[in-house]
């Protein structure tokens, strides 16, 4: 038993002092590759590792081969912070690409700061992240985006005036997106009716849906995951719910459709990019995707693709490792052609891109419309 | 009257929950009874029966095809009935294998021991196989085969039944008389509830209190898978993790009910199916988990032995 | 002065110069390892703790991440609002008395807050034996971690971000030294008597007029203090908390170190504390290696899989964990002192 005490000590110590030699230029990301949020995780992994071997094959960043060193948060709380402080000092990375929520990035944010190694969150919404310091930038919009474009989707083009929104109390990404749609609906003239809650877990939305039913608004939004949102669709059309929905890129996924059925066509729902864009940029991306994963690529996989192109670039640009000029380089990104729209970073840090609006018609998901910031 | 006709709805989509509440109950009592210990991974096997029935359905719909129908039609009827009778019989004799396994290989060899290790060894179960299934077949879940038409029951005016809600509460009845059936008049029954009385006499009168325990479990487990699938017909998206939650209401419902008590457990099933559906309509939705939790405080502080249970003398 | 309380002052004096030499390294190349530090020591006094309760007196608490909650939110939400009023009154933030005192305030009111929602559980709780009792504390963990859940200014899903960071060596580790020698002490003393026997047989216990609800009320609001007081540890060094960190998960973390050490060894769950920590970092470490096909990788870090089944194992193999003892008759007759 001792021995066995021992010898565990000395190989945690091994390997946790090993001082990694600094040859390749090292980008960390850290995402949830395992544990309830991985079906997100791998995706997004997936996406920033075919943009990183592309960059490679292209001769790498100022002449070097660019390695990615990827860490699984395991969708924990706390995980990310160590590992962040895992990637900063023992793996000296430049840049960190990551998290993948909201409030893992709020517990990496400040640490990423402190050490001035700059940040890129490509898919994290909530609108504290970037005010933690000058060194964290984001590569997607924030809520209040999404917010607005779904609140303008329903009042211009579904010309309703009347609305519902349900929100999923325990997640931040529903509860911020709530708050957008609120303020922009009610300050276009529109009434939001009633505010329904649920959690994310719930399989039985009955009673919310049968309140719902009797206030008969014209139009329900509903910024929530996937796994929840089929579910919801499914029993509002089994109650007789007729009302179109308006959703979030959260249910971004083919189980939503597997799911829902018929029920969920009609409804509509915003996102970062449409895997059936024509633009050569994102026909592209989604072959090489395929042949690498044999899978489509979603939203995720586009955006950290996106993500860990810029940050690359922005090495290249900066023409140096050191962590201010890179900072700078990324600050200064303007009309990246990315495969989520033309990005530029703007004086927040956040990205000022277009975002599309989807529908469900026969199973299948259509374009109705491309936003522009 | 609108306001009539939405608390008759939500009494009805209570009665449905609470079904699926009853029969997992059944399972934790009537383990308790035999075994007076708290089977935690039985939540699990809920999961585990909706899983088979997942992967037995394609497998199912190969002899009897069955295309996903819109309607109940003469035609369909006998097809429709069959395919799903089979993949409940096949997830339900599937899980009570699974049941008797854990029995033999994990909680057999601790019997005598203090009861707390087999508690911990049971959420070790419990854990080991929400993780490993997760870890095989991904968190993401998964789109159940929609086995029976789903269409509201005509005739009900403004309330909406569906057949599935139908559904579960028909096969909750009928599994349940079954269950009185196996329990009061065959000799198994009869070996259960003299096992939960008293074990060292069953064993002097030639009772073999192994298999009756393993028969036990495969029973509860049974009906765990039973309930599995029924679930999945009314909200047809499966996930390893989704035994968790209703494995502990459960218990708490057979806890009310009275543990060990099997009317009770049915009668904890429907009460806390009604309450939480009612809290969370007329209330909050955010208290619909923490309503059982409470119930259970609740429940244990005023009456320990439940509602129909009897109170148990400790003796030295 | 006693053996103990020795040892005790002088951990406490080697801590304090370890934290002046030792902090530095907080941002530095070995900010991950003097993470890991950090973790180890919550960790340890969250499984000493944990251990007073299911070990010593045998009431098996699956709990104990709501109190370590209460704990971090506690001393989070005062160090957020208060500690600017106070630092300033005190001497200004440039002035490390201030500041650590300042902490030393917020953490008091982290474990206390904690140790009397462990009194509002424990009292109700008692009368339950065994299962009924792991259902009940986990219930009211999850009431605990629901009820932060729905609070607005407590940061609900958002999570809360905590302003100092004032976690150093000496802080955990004094603490944990603290905690240990608080526990041992209590255990060797008519208290710790009290425990055991209630442990070994209650309803002799009570035959023989020991009150045993005061004894299991007092090891329970021992140990959320402590929990709190890791908690508010956490929180100022992780700098955010979310309520879905002290989920039932996290419970079964902490009891799963106590099953690992042996339950009523203090020495051995102290053991399994910083094994189990550093194991998955270990484990993350091989995954890089890529010892296993990427495949598999998921199963090494795969921190439930493995915990579920060392608790199997050990339950069917050795329950009494790495140096606990095993419960029989005889043994209790041989001994002639308590467990360590």
């Amino acid at each position: 038993m001792r021995s066995l005490l021992t010898g565990l000590w000395v190989t945690a110590l091994l390997c946790c002092w090993s001082v990694a030699a600094r040859s390749q230029i090292k980008i960390g990301a850290v995402s949830c590759l395992t544990g309830s949020l991985s079906t997100f995780g791998v995706s997004s992994i997936q996406g920033a590792k075919l943009a990183v071997e592309e960059i490679n094959s292209g001769g790498g960043v100022l002449g070097q081969q660019i390695e990615l060193i990827v860490e699984d948060n395991q969708s924990k709380t706390g995980e990310s912070a160590t590992i962040a402080r895992k990637l900063i000092g023992q793996d000296q990375v430049i840049a960190i690409l990551g998290d993948l929520t909201s409030s893992s990035t709020m517990e990496i944010a400040p640490l990423a700061q402190e050490a001035k190694v700059p940040l890129l969150t490509p898919s994290a919404t909530n609108v504290a992240i970037t005010k933690a310091g000058d060194y964290i930038f984001r590569s997607c919009f924030i809520d209040p985006f999404t917010g607005q474009m779904m609140a303008k989707f329903a009042l211009d083009h579904l010309k309703a005036k009347r609305a519902v929104i349900l929100t999923d109390v325990k997640q931040d990404y529903s509860v911020g997106l709530t708050e957008a749609i609120r303020q922009y609906f009610t300050a276009n003239r529109g009434q939001v009716v009633r505010e329904i809650s649920f959690s994310s877990g719930d399989t039985d939305f009955r009673a919310q849906l049968a309140t719902m039913r009797s206030v008969r608004p014209n139009v329900i939004f509903l910024p929530a995951y996937y796994t929840e949102a089929a579910l919801i669709l499914r029993q509002a059309k089994q109650l007789g719910i007729t009302a179109p929905f308006v959703g979030s890129e959260g249910w971004d996924s083919p189980t939503l459709i597997q799911v829902a059925g018929k029920s969920a066509d009609g409804s509509f729902y915003t996102n970062h990019f449409s895997v059936a864009d024509p633009a050569p940029t994102v026909r592209k991306f989604v072959h090489s995707y395929e042949a690498k994963y044999h899978v489509a690529p979603d939203a995720l996989a586009a955006l950290w693709y996106d993500g860990a192109t810029i940050v690359c670039e922005a090495i290249q640009r900066a023409d140096s490792t050191d962590g201010a000029k890179v900072r700078d380089a990324l600050a200064s990104t303007k009309n990246f052609e990315g495969v989520t729209g033309r990005i530029s970073i703007d004086e927040n840090r956040n990205a000022s891109k277009p975002g599309v609006v989807l529908t469900v018609e026969n199973g299948q998901v259509k374009m109705v419309q491309q936003v522009l910031p | 009257m609108e306001q009539l006709t939405l608390f008759l709805q939500q009494l009805l989509n209570g009665l449905s929950l609470g079904s699926i509440y009853a029969l997992i109950a059944l399972g934790y009592t009537m383990i308790y009874g035999v075994l007076r210990f708290i089977n935690f991974a039985h939540g699990d096997v809920y999961m585990l029966g909706a899983f088979a029935g997942y992967f037995l359905a394609p497998i199912v719909g190969h002899f009897i095809s069955f295309a996903e129908y819109d309607a109940f039609t003469p035609q369909n009827i006998l097809p429709i009935l069959t395919s799903i009778g089979l993949v409940m019989i096949g997830s339900m004799l599937i899980c009570a294998v699974i049941g008797v396994v854990i029995e033999k290989l994990v909680y057999r060899p601790l019997r005598g021991r203090p009861r707390l290790n087999v508690l911990i060894t049971a959420i070790g179960v419990s854990l080991f196989l929400q993780n490993m299934m997760q870890y095989l077949f991904g968190a993401s879940p998964r789109a159940f085969p929609q086995l029976i038409p789903v269409q509201p029951i005509e005739g009900l005016g403004d309330l909406t039944v569906l057949t599935t809600q139908a559904a579960i509460i028909l096969s909750t009845i009928v599994l349940m008389l079954i269950l009185r059936f196996i329990v009061t008049k065959t000799k198994l029954g009869l070996a259960m509830r003299a096992l939960s009385l008293n074990p060292t006499a069953c064993s002097v009168v030639g009772v073999n209190n192994d298999v009756v325990i393993s028969f036990t479990f495969a029973l509860g487990s049974a009906l765990a898978a039973a309930a599995g699938i029924l679930v999945s017909l009314d909200s047809p998206s499966i996930t390893p993790m989704m035994g968790n939650l209703p494995g502990i209401k459960a218990f708490v419902a057979a806890v009310l009910g009275g543990i060990g008590n099997i009317p009770g457990a049915v009668l904890g099933g429907i009460i806390i199916g009604v309450l939480e559906t009612m809290v969370v309509g007329y209330l909050r939705p955010e208290l619909r988990d923490a309503i059982a939790f409470a119930m259970l405080i609740v429940i244990l502080l005023f009456k320990p032995n439940g509602i129909l249970g009897k109170v148990e003398r400790e003796k030295v | 002065m006693s053996r103990a309380r020795l040892i005790l002052i002088i951990s406490l004096v080697v801590f304090f110069f370890g934290s002046v030499f030792g902090d530095s390294f907080k941002s530095s190349v070995f900010a991950y390892n003097y993470d890991i530090l950090m973790t180890i020591g919550v960790n340890i006094i969250l499984a000493v703790s944990l251990n007073l309760v299911n070990g010593y007196t045998g009431q098996f608490s699956l709990g104990h991440a709501g109190f370590m909650a209460v704990g971090a939110y506690a001393s989070a939400t005062w160090s957020n609002n208060l500690d600017p009023i106070l630092v300033n009154a005190l001497g200004g933030p440039a002035n490390l008395i201030a500041v650590n005192l300042a902490f030393f305030i917020s953490m008091l009111v982290g474990g206390v807050l904690a140790a009397v929602t462990g009194l509002l559980v424990g009292i109700p709780s008692f009368r339950l034996k065994g299962d009924y009792l792991a259902i009940v504390t986990l219930g009211f963990g999850e009431i605990i971690r629901t009820a932060i859940l729905n609070t607005d200014f407590l940061g609900a899903s958002r999570g809360l971000s905590v302003a100092g960071a004032y976690t150093n060596i000496f802080w955990t580790f004094g603490l944990t030294a603290i905690c240990v020698y608080v526990v041992l002490s209590l255990v060797h003393s008519t208290y710790g008597r009290g425990f055991l026997t209630v442990r070994d047989d209650e309803v002799a216990a009570e035959a023989m007029g020991i009150n045993t609800t005061k004894y299991k009320v007092i090891a329970f609001v021992v140990a959320s203090f402590f929990a709190g007081i890791a908690g508010a540890l956490y929180a100022h060094f992780k700098q955010f908390v979310t309520p879905e960190g002290f989920n039932f998960f996290r419970s079964v973390d902490i009891v799963v170190m106590v099953i690992l050490g042996g339950m009523g060894s203090t020495v051995g769950v102290v053991l399994a504390a910083v094994s189990l920590t550093i194991l998955p970092e270990i484990l993350r470490a091989l995954s890089h290696a890529d010892l296993l096909p990427p495949a598999y990788n998921g199963l090494l870090e795969n921190r439930l899989i493995l915990y579920s089944l060392l608790l199997i194992v050990l339950m069917l193999t050795r329950p009494q964990g790495l140096l606990g003892e095993l419960n029989t008759r005889r043994q209790r007759l041989n001994r002639r002192h308590g467990g360590l």
